[in-house]
């Protein structure tokens, strides 16, 4: 079994391999032969992994290799298989199946073909280690490798200097997560003398009475908070949470597919992974919990508005994707891991879909990303169109669609929290609903609906240009409509998992939920992954019809119709009242446009600012003090120094001797007299 | 096998074999006869390894043959696990560089073949030697074929930095000698072994800690006696940048541990405040410097300063680890894993740094310009080189899986225990370290083809790329499997550890100071 495991990350990153340095030998069919075996490999052993940790209900949990022994610390590479991780396996490796195949079609002319395969294989490898981690050292490994794949393949078009800006934009904000993620592993170091997790989680539980994190001699702070908020600052970076979501929408400049892959269904999720495998260190927290759902609110929310600016179709998906990771980092913070993760599972398919049917119309339009150089697609890409209705109804949580049930759960969660900050959350999370509505189905109408406002003629690019120009658009190939369709079967259906994976016991091993601190009757409980909000709903739950019905009358459903008839309004009947708001509101649209000032804020603050500093440092500390000053300073002095001496050797006979007999003199008066 | 001197070998074999380079002088085969040196002193090291006991702190290979009687020095030399693995590093690199030097060197060929050998000989006896005379000695010759390096095969200010290098760190060492003198009258004996037995009082022991910094210091070099080495690599042909980024840093590094830290462990537990905060300087301050730099080198060699204070912050940091009493056995552990996170990030940064030498070598006898603004879009041109540059970038900003990250990694996290506050500062790294690491990539590799010059560009030659492919292969091996390096190094440092952490002032000694 064993070397199944091992067989899962290994066979894409031999895919990686052969297409990225044989590239050349193998050919470009050779390529994506050989990455797309690798990772269906890989999904199939998933899926016979997953039927065996979850049907049978053997989970693992060993070694692979010893990294390193340091004194009594072990660092080692091994993997931890349990529902939650072979769930994320299961997710990461079909879409990423999906997005192989897919891009088939959509990289085809690019002479780039073989090294785009070697690095989404090599990503795959890389966020399947994440996520059959066992301990904290192969996680940030992963954790860095995904940040590193997708700094790689945002700059995939490394001519374009916009791509190059958003490549580093993204690995650096990246950073700053990282930055408070490594001092949290060394604050579980410090405190668990190890970074395996089931003995760190074992151990963690004994810190939740100690506030002993010594800040300065007089200041100690609850070890369990330093370390969760720690943590989760790398979650931020890695899951675009509010403030270090800066790099995700600039992330878009990659091509298509792994906007798809790595941006929207896989790599951002990490924080939300990691954030729910960690639950054992956030449960100890309130304060942490708390900060998780104020963060996450804001992002969902707020996020959430800057889409209904957006008038570049993968810019909607993207801050649609910020707006939905807001919504999972919420469930986080109301302890509704499962629910969290069940959104994750489900947005990771339905958003996919979304990005891949973006894709499908850019490359109608020959590479035009405006929506409001679209309009009217229906009829020339039925397949496209209805995909993309499907996902962008999952999307907004419509009932009996996959969005709709982990949306549903995680807004109840959220309501039933008693921490503080769950009334601005749930707010926030509700008027979210609205939002979302309105902004998917403002791109939707636009691109497939009303007049055709595209230009049939002219423009696009050279490496385009066999498309045919002049032509009416035209459903894409089949590599790319069959990953629409086969992510539009999930995105439908895989709500219906409700029943086995949230409200049954599914992550009672992967996921602890601390009952007694939220203050329950812990007789109550049945089984320990339930928190109140999950507990509740389990208690009133009837079956999936039950849950539908339930919906159809709660408000998040009607928030959600209002939004959608909103944007059918607008954009589709008359759209008198979007000017008059526009007139009305023009600041909020430039503030919005203008994504809150934020972008502005880090380029002079934090780039200029380092700049100027690095400058000052260099011209005033480098070469006034220390070179100038000290190092040629003392070079002068000794220069100086020996001016003055060289009087002394005038080279008169009668100076010499008279020094000499007044050193005899006074050599004299010393041995005689002292 | 074991019967040979394979230490007295590693020093005279390149240093014999550099004066028969110059006999044979720049007819055709003088580069195949230094290859031909280059790799068998390497070959001849690998016993080192291979014969190594790991679970000894003793001295191994050792050899001893009195030199001076009349002072008491010998020719004294052994290794253990500090050591070995730098003596290793130091001949895998001489071959890069004799390499490196191959078809791009065409003047004075074989002085210049000669002159790394006769390093290679010298730093090996750097490394071996366990008499404190025999070590300062060496110590000093190392100079000289670097400064003739520099100086006859460098750029347009070779003479200026030159002088700036050999006075900056012949002015460090002068300290050392005295102190190596102070100690022999007090202790009668050169014996790096009995010095570390040697009780001192806490004044002498201040006043030696000082000087050794200094000399080592400037060796490593630490902010703020760091400027010589810009100016020195700017100057210095790819080969001399190459040995002074990758082994001669390495000597100070190296130094603090079998010196200062056994010899005078109270004076540093008593001034490593000040060690820690120069080499957070070093990471922090010198990580701005090198975001702003314009040459090439100049930036590698800013962020060489800052890598290295991860090297110093690493051995200096065990005080306020034992200082930290949560917990003792985690203390210790921490305490270990700081000084091989040290030892570590020296020989990563060997790899990597000498890696980033030889790219900036590889554009420069292409373009003779290390302006990066003359640069951009180089990646269209020289794929497979923007491959193995990016790589070496991304190791440079200590991603996982490469070497890089190992030793910052250890390191961050063993000062979390001596303070929060550290480790803060000692992790900006990761967020300044790949500021100008990465715009540096950016600017050179990515974009359009920015000019005529650029657009001419071929590809690595065969050459080139073996040269760089070893070096990649060598950054990943140590950044997916350390444990080959932890392991041989594990008891030597812990022994070095029960030494630096013992007090040694007379007081703590029944017989008192001699």
């Amino acid at each position: 079994m064993e070397a199944i495991y091992l067989a899962i990350p290994l066979a894409p990153l031999f895919g990686a391999i052969a297409a990225g340095l044989f590239g050349k030998k193998i050919g470009r069919a050779g390529a994506h032969w050989v990455t797309i075996l690798g990772v269906a490999v890989a999904f199939l052993l998933s899926v016979y992994v997953a039927y065996d940790v979850m049907g049978n209900g053997n989970s693992y949990n060993g070694t692979v290799y010893t990294w390193a022994v340091i004194a009594d610390i072990r660092f080692e590479i091994g993997f931890m298989l349990d529902n939650l991780s072979t769930m994320m396996m299961l997710v990461v490796t079909f879409v990423s199946l999906m997005v192989h195949i897919y891009t088939i079609g959509y990289m085809h002319e690019d002479p780039g073909y073989q090294r785009f395969f070697s690095y989404i294989s090599l990503f795959t490898f890389s966020m399947l280690m994440l996520v059959m981690s066992n301990n904290f050292l192969q996680l940030f490994f992963g954790w860095e490798a995904v940040g590193l794949v997708s700094y790689l393949l945002i700059g995939f078009w490394f001519k374009k200097d916009t791509a190059i800006y958003a490549n580093m934009k993204a690995f650096l904000v990246n950073r700053v997560g990282d930055f408070g993620f490594l001092l949290g592993i060394a604050a579980v170091l410090l405190y668990c003398e190890t970074l395996d997790y089931v003995q760190v989680f074992a151990r963690i539980p004994q810190l939740s009475g100690a506030n002993d994190f010594k800040v300065f001699e007089d200041t100690k702070w609850h070890i369990p908070t330093v370390i969760a908020i720690l943590l989760f600052i790398g979650a931020m970076g890695k899951s675009a949470q509010v403030p270090l979501h800066v790099w995700l929408p600039d992330s878009m400049e990659g091509p298509t597919p792994i906007s798809a892959l790595i941006h929207a269904a896989t790599m951002v999720t990490a924080g939300i992974f990691m954030v729910a495998r960690m639950s054992p260190i956030f449960e100890l927290s309130d304060t942490a919990l708390n900060l998780i759902l104020i963060i996450g609110a804001t992002t969902a929310f707020f996020m959430g508005l800057i889409g209904i600016v957006q008038n570049d179709i993968k810019r909607v998906v993207a801050y649609s994707t910020l707006s939905q990771l807001g919504y999972m980092t919420v469930a986080l913070g109301a302890s509704a891991y499962s629910a969290g993760v069940f959104h994750l599972m489900t947005h990771a398919f339905f958003k996919a879909l979304l990005f891949l049917a973006a894709g499908s119309v850019i490359i109608a339009m020959h590479h035009e990303q405006d929506i409001r150089k679209m309009g009217g697609l229906k009829k020339y890409m039925p397949i496209t169109y209805w995909t993309s209705l499907i996902g962008s109804l999952a999307l907004i949580g419509f009932p009996g669609f996959s969005g709709f049930f982990s949306k549903d759960l995680i807004i109840e969660a959220v309501h039933e929290s008693h921490l503080w900050a769950a009334g601005y959350a749930y707010t926030l999370v509700l008027l979210g609903v609205f939002v979302t509505a309105f902004y998917s189905f403002r791109m939707f109408f636009l691109v497939f609906h009303g007049k055709e406002r595209f230009d049939t003629h002219g423009h696009g690019h050279d490496d385009h240009g066999h498309h045919g120009h002049g032509d009416k658009p035209h459903e894409s190939p089949w590599v790319v409509t069959v990953p629409l369709i086969a992510l539009a079967i999930p995105s439908v259906f895989a709500g219906y998992l409700l029943d086995p994976m949230v409200v049954g016991s599914f992550f009672k091993n992967a996921i602890f939920v601390n009952d007694a601190a939220h203050g329950f009757d812990l007789g109550l409980k049945s089984w320990l992954s339930a928190h109140l909000a999950i507990e509740h709903m389990s208690a009133e739950y009837h079956g999936v019809m039950g849950f539908i019905l339930h919906g159809l009358m709660a408000p998040p459903f009607w928030l959600a119709m209002a939004g959608l008839a909103t944007a059918w309004f607008i954009y589709l009947k008359d759209d008198s009242l979007a000017r008059w708001a526009y007139d009305k509101f023009r600041w909020l649209h430039t503030l919005l446009d203008r994504k809150y000032y934020l972008d502005d804020f880090n380029q002079n603050v934090f780039a200029k600012g380092s700049v100027s500093l690095g400058n000052g440092l260099w011209s005033f500390g480098e070469r006034v003090m220390i070179d100038g000053f000290v190092v040629n300073g003392a070079a002068k002095a000794v220069g100086w120094f020996s001016g003055v001496m060289r009087h002394l050797q005038t080279g008169y006979l009668y100076h010499y001797a008279f020094s000499m007999v007044a050193g005899i003199l006074l050599m004299l008066t010393w041995f005689l007299f002292f | 096998m074991l019967d040979l001197p394979i230490l007295s070998l590693l020093i005279w074999l390149p240093i014999i074999g550099g004066l028969g380079v110059l006999i044979v002088g720049d007819r055709s085969g003088a580069k195949q006869f230094a290859l031909g040196i280059a790799l068998l002193t390497f070959v001849i090291s690998l016993p080192l390894y291979t014969y190594f006991v790991p679970s000894t702190a003793e001295m191994q290979f050792v050899e001893f043959i009195p030199w001076v009687e009349a002072f008491k020095i010998n020719y004294h030399l052994g290794v253990d696990g500090i050591s070995m693995p730098l003596i290793l590093l130091n001949t895998f690199i001489t071959v890069m560089v004799v390499i490196a030097g191959w078809e791009v060197v065409t003047y004075r060929i074989s002085q210049y073949m000669a002159a790394f050998l006769i390093m290679a000989g010298i730093v090996n006896g750097v490394f071996a030697a366990l008499d404190a005379m025999l070590f300062y000695i060496l110590f000093e010759a190392m100079l000289i074929p670097l400064f003739l390096i520099i100086g006859i095969w460098g750029g347009a200010r070779r003479v200026y930095a030159t002088i700036k290098f050999f006075l900056y760190t012949f002015f460090g060492s002068v300290f050392l000698l005295i102190s190596l003198i102070y100690l022999y009258q007090l202790g009668g004996s050169f014996a790096v072994a009995d010095l570390h037995k040697l009780p001192i009082d806490i004044i002498p022991q201040t006043l030696i800690f000082l000087s050794f910094l200094l000399a080592f210091g400037v060796k490593v070099p630490m902010w703020p006696v760091h400027t010589w080495l810009p100016d020195a690599h700017v100057e210095a042909p790819t080969g001399g940048s190459v040995i002074l980024a990758a082994i001669t840093l390495k000597v100070g590094g190296y130094a603090f541990l079998r010196f200062a830290l056994p010899i005078v462990p109270d004076a540093a537990a008593q001034l490593d405040w000040l060690v820690i905060l120069m080499s957070l300087t070093a990471v922090v301050y010198i990580g701005f410097v090198a975001l702003v730099q314009q040459d090439m080198k100049k930036l590698v060699a800013y962020s060489s300063i800052a890598h290295m204070g991860f090297v110093t912050l690493g051995f200096f940091v065990i005080y306020g680890i034992a200082k930290n009493t949560l917990n003792i056995s985690g203390a210790m552990n921490s305490a270990v894993l700081a000084i091989q996170g040290g030892m570590v990030q020296m020989v990563s940064h060997g790899f990597i740094s000498g890696a980033m030498f030889l790219c900036i070598g590889v554009l420069y006898d292409r373009m003779h310009t290390r302006d990066i603004n003359a640069y951009g879009g180089v990646a269209n041109r020289m794929p497979t080189f923007a491959a193995l540059y990016v790589l070496f970038a991304m190791a440079n900003t200590g991603l996982p899986g490469t070497s890089g990250f190992v030793g910052e990694f250890m390191v961050i996290l063993a000062s979390f225990r001596a303070s929060p506050w550290i480790a803060f500062a000692a992790a900006t790294t990761l967020i300044v370290g790949a500021a100008y690491t990465l715009w540096l990539v950016k600017r050179v590799m990515f974009g359009e083809v920015k000019n005529a010059e650029v657009a001419t560009l071929q590809d690595l030659g065969r050459r080139e790329f073996w040269m760089l492919a070893i070096l990649a292969a060598a950054v990943l091996l140590l950044g997916l499997w350390p444990q080959p390096l932890t392991d041989v190094m594990e008891v030597s440092i812990k022994n070095l550890l029960s030494q630096a952490l013992q007090s040694k002032v007379c007081s703590g000694f029944a017989g008192g100071c001699p």
